[in-house]
């Protein structure tokens, strides 16, 4: 199968790409990884009459810090993170590793992702677990969004014809004693999409009192989706059991799944309740072993 | 350790592969690798819809398209009497559709381009009106009254295809009527695809000069396409050149002629230039054949300290819009009859109906010999509920019931006369490997901490090597195969048969073969096989009918060489044949051993010193028409898990003990083992072809069939059982597909016996873990 | 400015194999056929439509992709290198024999690319457990081996080439 035929430009500089995208704005299709974008286009779901190839600028391919914040460009593939685990920001190396396959990871990149919206996506829910903001820039404006503002639907987010991912910015908690994560991933083998995906990340003071809380949910809603209220309900409280279990609970009633072939509703909302709780323990687990350790 | 292929001796030993430089080194030829000059590339138009009325075709925005030189309809067929084909089962299949699509992805008209991506432009403007019916996806609805009837080629009112029976059917309902306990399941074999990874396709090269058609095609049966194109487009056999090259993987797939190859052949010889056409993984996984949909019902009846006593079997298949199944002529099921399997039933019945529906046609035996994995499903399956229900453990019910190795020949109650099998010894064999009671004993401390652990069983015989021309043929050619060998001067041999290896390895494994039977090493023999030009005439690869049929052919070929140079090398030795002696490597004069001539010596004689009046060269012909099948039979076991949050499920062990006969060499061998191991495993817990019901096919590419990656491939253990086959000359049995038709039931079974302390005896597969899930859910078992 | 193309053919250039080669290539030619059909280099092989099977897996850059899911034209003035390239002055590379010495392969399809894969598995990593090995080719299927023979070639072919290394 073969992509239909279509005008390529591959620009090397951001103003030419904001120039094209101004001007041809809804003809065109942004090419970062092209993991999703080559396929779709491939069994011509997606036929663009323009391709902007973005892969030319290479200062959207670093990792940079600034003011406690870690902007990653939006040209920054998956294996970055497979292969690097930053402890202030866990949960990157943790949910990379189970993106696609290999191959996949060593080209697609995180800000194609995000802009793909693929309610499935497995960053889309370790971003929002990470409470991040996506940069989003055109010819003539830039402004950054946070992630949980962005998703509008399948496929869909606030992003206007004009306007790309420039990079994605995490918040860094330097004042903390621990940061712990996982991302739990239900798939039907390797390389398939999630069935269901969860994202948990915890900041724990030295009393295991949560002081920040992020969950996210992968393929279980119209985009993937933060938790919000079973976030709240860990705010400020030491991690139990059975506190948990509760917050466990609730996060699988804010998911919002629909029945498919990889399962049923009710499936997928047990699923959510299994991860998140399985999620917790494990960083409340590795976060007594610290405390072990360090007695 | 694998050894090098210059060792003499070499049957029986982990010889080094012989095709293995090529593929390593990127040098394999297959289909896509061969460029013809002036080629040019089709691409076919597909209909979205299941059932639906053609209303138009207009073809005339495709042939704007930059690049085009070429489309053609149904209707263009139809003109040249083409539109139709006729199956390998006795059924006729469209060729590209006129009146009615059948089934989604049906073939409705070829676009031929200059390059791939203008071919598919040109698909994308070709303008199909279509007036959408309502498809019938349900075989047993299909059957009723009320469902439209879908082939309207056909006389018949009904979309009933063929009913099927065999064994004894008023002995069994008497049998069963007194057995003192009968058990009953429904057993389904969901629709699954072999996907070999590389589709399937062609080159049809039609010179105008000669009238001579060179078709090189993905075929695990060249010579029997070669006389299907023949019967089909009306060419002369003669002028149709087949050739098969390197092949990416068959597995059943590449049996059958497919409208693709035939669309091609007709754009060859209306163009004189030779049309490319290569499956989109979409294509081959939607429209070339599938495999099983089987609705299987079986009882069996037993004493109640655990005999066998009838077994009783009904089915429904679903083989889709036509009748293209791949099974020999009066088979319509295949070689389901082999039911009974490892038991000793004194009655059995089997029939199966075959049912139309608007799904892709098939079936072909994918890893499997004619419906054998069904078969063999079924009864290990049901097996296994018989000892849930007797209370006896799974292996001690399968002992009770053995064909024991005195009793062999063994006839069985539905036809079949195994050649040979010590049962419990391969299952011993297996026991010992994982320990079995010590797993029983873990399992119990497992399952008191809230594990569920499951121990599964499968027991299987297999029936390959068909067949004797008694029985069987495809369209009439009796099922046989061949093999002709030539020793040049030198003592180098060139062997051609008419099978046709798509991974197996017969290269090196039929070089072992006709080495040993010839004194020399596999390095001396080269093995070709594809090309009917100049291979004898054979039926193919598929079914493990390679090594039955075509390596007796071999080895009986091999044989013939050697008498006439026993003669040779009695000329040599200067002594009457008589008291000429072979030790396997040499000639020598009985009682006189340091007079001796090799294999070598002999060939240059053949051509440069003949005994006076003897006819010049070395080289024999043999066709091989098998006395019997040939019945390899294994034990497996798996030990599984099951994550009670997620209804996952963990193979922890598995191990496979076969027993195919004579093995020719052990380090291929186990491959085979492996490789079926991992298609049952796909089989028990992720790959299925499944259709909403709209008539959409859920699985039209690799994100949704679900083929498995080293990552849940469980690691495999094997073992082995060597009960040689009585009458295949060197007593080998085939193993290629033993492993595919054996382990989804020990998967299943395990899974089961996880949860048969709950009162589960029965599990639809593939497992996906939401299934698993609603039945942890149902018993209370779930937790986070 | 950055390179722009109409429509029309372009001439791709890349370094494959240690090679300069160019072809023209249309902007949708994938990287797998501008490799088969344009360079001719046929051991890279396409299985499927959807980045699922890994059989066109090449190394751009040293870095192992699905070479049908980059276009042709992204790989200008890059580095490709294929199963071809592997081995050297006729002899095999240590991973090819290892593949060839425990059956790690059996229709071939698969073959090069489970190679490429695993050519960069072997030069990034110091250690390796059959797990890693697992992992590191689940973006590559198999439908013949079974993968037990590839991880077994793939960790001896590690082992030998660890000890070639030390006698050096």
């Amino acid at each position: 199968m073969f992509p239909n035929s279509f005008e390529y430009y591959a620009p090397r500089s951001v103003e030419e790409i904001f120039g094209l995208l101004e001007q041809y704005g809804d003809e065109t299709k942004i090419l970062a990884g092209g993991q999703s974008l080559l396929p779709m286009m491939k069994l011509r779901l997606v036929a663009p009459s323009i391709l902007i190839d973005i892969n030319g600028i290479s200062s959207w391919d670093n990792v940079t810090e600034q003011a406690h914040l870690l902007h990653i460009g939006a040209l920054v593939r998956h294996r970055k993170w497979e292969y690097v685990l930053d402890s202030r920001v866990p949960l990157l190396h943790q949910t990379a590793r189970h993106i696609a396959d290999p191959l996949v990871r060593n080209r697609g990149t995180m800000g194609g992702s995000l802009a793909h919206a693929d309610p499935a996506a497995d960053w889309g829910a370790a971003l929002l677990a990470l409470k991040a903001s996506v940069s989003i820039q055109s010819a003539h404006r830039s402004r950054e969004v946070p992630l949980r503002e962005f998703f509008v639907d399948t496929f869909t987010t606030v992003l206007e014809p004009q306007e790309l991912v420039t990079g994605i910015r995490i918040p860094l908690h330097y004042d903390s004693g621990f940061v712990g994560a996982r991302y739990l991933k239900l798939e039907r083998k390797v390389g398939d999409f999630a069935v269901v995906g969860v994202a948990v990340t915890l900041v724990l003071d030295p009393h295991g009192v949560v002081l920040d809380a992020g969950i996210g949910l992968a393929a279980v809603g119209a985009t993937p989706l933060a938790a919000v209220k079973a976030e709240s309900l860990l705010q400020g409280h030491p991690l139990t059991p059975e506190l948990i279990r509760h917050v466990a609970s609730e996060a699988a009633k804010e998911s919002d799944p629909v029945t498919d072939r990889r399962g049923s509703e009710e499936y997928k909302r047990a699923m959510v309740n299994v991860f998140v709780e399985r999620g917790l323990t494990a960083v409340h687990h590795d976060w007594q072993r610290l405390m072990d350790v360090s007695a | 350790m694998s050894m090098d292929v210059t060792e003499t001796q070499p049957l029986g030993k982990a010889i080094k592969r012989k095709e293995d430089p090529r593929f390593i080194r990127g040098q394999g030829r297959y289909l896509d690798d061969i460029v013809l000059p002036h080629m040019l590339y089709m691409a076919l138009v597909r209909s979205p819809y299941a059932h639906a009325r053609i209303k138009s075709v207009r073809t005339e925005d495709a042939y704007a398209v930059k690049g085009v030189k070429a489309v053609l309809t149904g209707e263009d067929l139809a003109a040249m009497n083409l539109a139709w084909m006729p199956t390998l089962a006795g059924d006729q299949q469209m060729v590209l559709a006129t009146g009615k699509v059948l089934f989604q992805y049906q073939e409705v008209a070829a676009v031929v381009a200059e390059t791939r991506e203008a071919a598919e432009d040109g698909v994308s403007r070709v303008d199909v009106e279509y007036e959408p019916l309502t498809p019938v996806m349900d075989p047993f609805f299909a059957l009723s009254s009320d469902a439209p009837i879908l082939r309207e080629d056909r006389e018949q009112t009904n979309n009933h295809i063929f009913h099927w029976e065999v064994g004894n059917k008023e002995d069994t309902d008497a049998a069963l009527a007194s057995s003192p306990v009968v058990v009953k399941e429904q057993i389904r074999m969901p629709r699954v695809h072999p996907a070999p990874l590389e589709p399937c396709g062609c080159i049809a090269d039609y010179q105008n000069s000669t009238g001579k058609l060179t078709w090189y095609v993905t075929s695990q049966a060249p010579h029997a396409h070669r006389t299907v194109l023949a019967m089909v487009s009306g060419l002369p056999e003669h002028m149709i050149h087949v050739v098969s090259p390197d092949i990416g993987g068959g597995f059943g797939n590449k049996v059958p002629v497919y409208p693709g190859y035939v669309c091609a052949v007709v754009m060859s010889i209306k163009l004189g230039q030779p049309i490319k056409w290569i499956e989109t993984r979409t294509e081959n996984l939607t429209t070339t054949n599938f495999a099983r949909d089987y609705h299987m019902t079986a009882e069996i009846g037993a004493t109640e300290d655990g005999h066998v006593t009838v077994l009783k079997v009904t089915t429904i298949a679903d083989h889709g819009a036509f009748d293209a199944a791949a099974d020999p002529s009066k088979f319509p099921a295949g070689l389901f009859s082999i039911v009974t399997g490892s038991y000793r039933f004194p009655v059995a019945f089997a029939e199966v109906d075959g049912v139309y529906t608007n799904k892709a046609p098939g079936g072909v035996a994918y890893r499997c010999s004619f419906r054998v994995t069904e078969a063999s499903f079924l009864i290990e399956r049901v097996m296994n509920t018989l000892a849930y229900r007797l209370s006896l453990d799974p292996v001690e019910l399968r002992r009770r019931n053995f064909i024991a190795p005195e009793e062999f020949p063994y006839q069985s109650p539905l036809g079949w006369v195994y050649d040979s099998g010590n049962y419990a010894k391969t299952l011993d064999t297996a026991l010992a490997i994982i320990d079995y009671s010590q797993m029983r004993r873990e399992q119990e401390k497992r399952r008191e901490q809230g594990e569920l652990v499951g121990i599964g069983i499968s027991t299987f015989t297999e029936i390959v090597g068909a067949g004797p021309s008694h029985t069987f043929d495809i369209l009439g050619i009796k099922m046989f195969d061949s093999c002709e060998i030539r020793i040049h001067p030198t003592g180098k041999v060139i062997a051609r048969l008419g099978a046709r290896h798509q991974g197996q390895g017969h290269e090196t494994t039929f070089a072992q073969l006709i080495a040993q039977e010839l004194g020399l090493s596999a390095a001396d023999v080269l093995i070709e096989e594809g090309d009917t030009d100049t291979a004898p005439y054979g039926l193919g690869t598929y079914a493990s009918r390679s090594t039955p049929t075509a390596g007796g052919a071999a080895a009986l070929a091999a044989r013939r060489v050697r008498k006439k140079a026993e003669q040779i090398a009695a000329h040599l030795l200067e002594v009457s044949q008589d008291d000429v002696q072979w030790d396997g490597t040499r000639f020598s004069a009985k009682g006189l051993s340091s007079r001796s001539v090799t294999m070598a010596d002999v060939a240059l004689a053949a051509y440069t010193n003949l005994p006076e009046g003897m006819e010049p060269g070395l080289e024999a012909t043999y066709y091989y028409d098998p006395p019997n099948l040939t019945f390899p039979n294994g034990a497996y076991i798996a030990v599984v898990s099951i994550d009670r949050g997620t209804g996952q499920v963990h193979v922890e062990r598995f191990v496979a003990v076969d027993d195919c006969g004579t093995v020719i060499n052990p380090m291929v061998v186990e491959g085979q083992i492996h490789g079926g191991l991992t298609e049952g495993f796909g089989i028990a817990f992720m790959q299925e072809i499944a259709f909403d019901s709209d008539g959409n096919n859920l699985a039209p590419n690799f994100m949704d069939y679900l083929v498995p990656t080293a990552v849940e491939t469980p690691h495999w253990e094997t073992g082995r059982t060597v009960t040689p086959s009585p009458h295949h000359p060197i007593g080998a049995k085939g193993v290629g597909e033993s492993p595919n038709v054996g382990s989804p039931a020990a998967f299943v079974n395990a899974v089961v016996d996880a949860l048969a302390p709950y009162g589960v005896t029965n599990l639809e597969i593939p497992l996906f873990p939401w299934k698993i899930w609603e039945v942890l859910k149902q018993h209370g078992l779930t937790v986070s | 400015m950055g390179r722009t193309v109409i429509n029309d053919q372009i001439m791709v250039h890349v370094t494959i194999n240690g090679e300069s080669r160019h072809a023209l290539a249309e902007p949708r030619t994938l990287l797998a056929y501008f490799i088969r059909d344009n360079l001719g280099l046929t051991g890279t092989h396409v299985g499927c439509d959807t980045t699922s099977c890994g059989v066109c897996t090449v190394l751009l850059d040293g870095v192992p992709v699905k070479s049908c899911t980059v276009l042709a034209v992204q790989a200008d003035g890059h580095d490709i290198e294929t199963v071809e390239g592997l081995g050297h002055n006729g002899q095999l590379h240590p991973l090819q024999q290892a593949f060839w010495d425990n059956h790690g392969l059996q229709c071939g399809f698969c073959t090069p690319g489970m190679l490429m894969t695993t050519t960069a598995l072997l030069r990034n990593s110091v250690d390796l457990t059959e797990h890693e090995v697992r992992r590191a080719i689940s973006g590559n299927l198999c439908r013949c081996t079974g993968y037990v023979n590839i991880v077994k070639a793939v960790l001896e072919a590690k082992r030998r080439m660890g000890e070639e290394t030390r006698k050096v």
